[in-house]
């Protein structure tokens, strides 16, 4: 399991095959990666987007990752996970979050990465605010429901 | 018991502040934390709160040295 919180941007593919290289005991172990990239979008709630600004509570983040994701690794059949995920100053089109999970078989990797994405989205402590084209600043109240 | 309090995101804004250090004589629970720390401030919906890096409900009793923090739904991903 490895947990990264990003200050400055990050390419998740990079994030990816530098996981994957230094795994040298995950070799023929897997079968199936599951990757799931969320990118900041230039527009929300009808109105555009120009940047965004992502607080975090420094070790409870990290904290509440690890658990998220032991707590899927209790469930399924993981072999590993990787999860990234930015603070800061983010602009439209950076990659915000990076969760991939490696499992032998398909149905576990994508069951997984699942349950981590959306038990993140409802739990772990990051909050995002937006600045808007028209200047404005307003701070995201809720995520939007989940798909579990 | 010392008690260390910090708030995050929007609330940290609204409240003017992102951390108090409180002494509090007796028992405490996280609810009586945020009434020590905001006497005149009405909590505002939703808020959660953690005790040490974990999420607890607001009748959770807090001990000394803990760092209680409240802040707004996440909404990170």
């Amino acid at each position: 399991m490895d947990i990264k919180i990003c200050p400055e941007p990050f390419d998740p593919w990079q994030g990816i095959q530098a996981h994957q290289s230094s795994a040298a005991d995950m070799a023929g172990k897997f079968g199936a990666t599951s990757i799931f990239i969320g990118t900041m979008r230039d527009f929300n709630e009808g109105d555009d987007v120009k940047g965004m600004t992502l607080e975090h509570y420094p070790g409870m983040t990290e904290k509440q990752l690890e658990k998220i994701v032991a707590e899927a690794m209790r469930q399924w059949p993981v072999i590993d996970a990787l999860v990234m995920h930015r603070v800061g100053d983010i602009l439209p089109n950076e990659p915000i979050v990076l969760v991939a999970v490696w499992t032998s078989h398909r149905g576990d990797a994508f069951d997984a990465s699942r349950y981590i994405m959306e038990a993140l989205k409802s739990r772990a402590p990051f909050w995002k605010k937006e600045l808007l084209k028209s200047q404005s600043e307003r701070w995201l109240v809720k995520n939007t429901d989940g798909y579990l | 018991m010392s008690i260390k309090v910090r708030y995050f995101a929007s609330l940290k804004e609204s409240i003017g502040r992102s951390e108090d250090n409180l002494e509090i004589a007796g028992l405490a629970t996280v609810g009586d934390v945020w009434r020590y720390a905001n006497p005149n401030k009405v909590l505002p919906d939703n808020i959660l709160a953690a005790v040490n890096m974990d999420y607890v409900e607001w009748d959770a009793v807090v001990n000394d040295g803990d760092e209680v923090a409240f802040f707004p739904p996440v909404t990170g991903g």
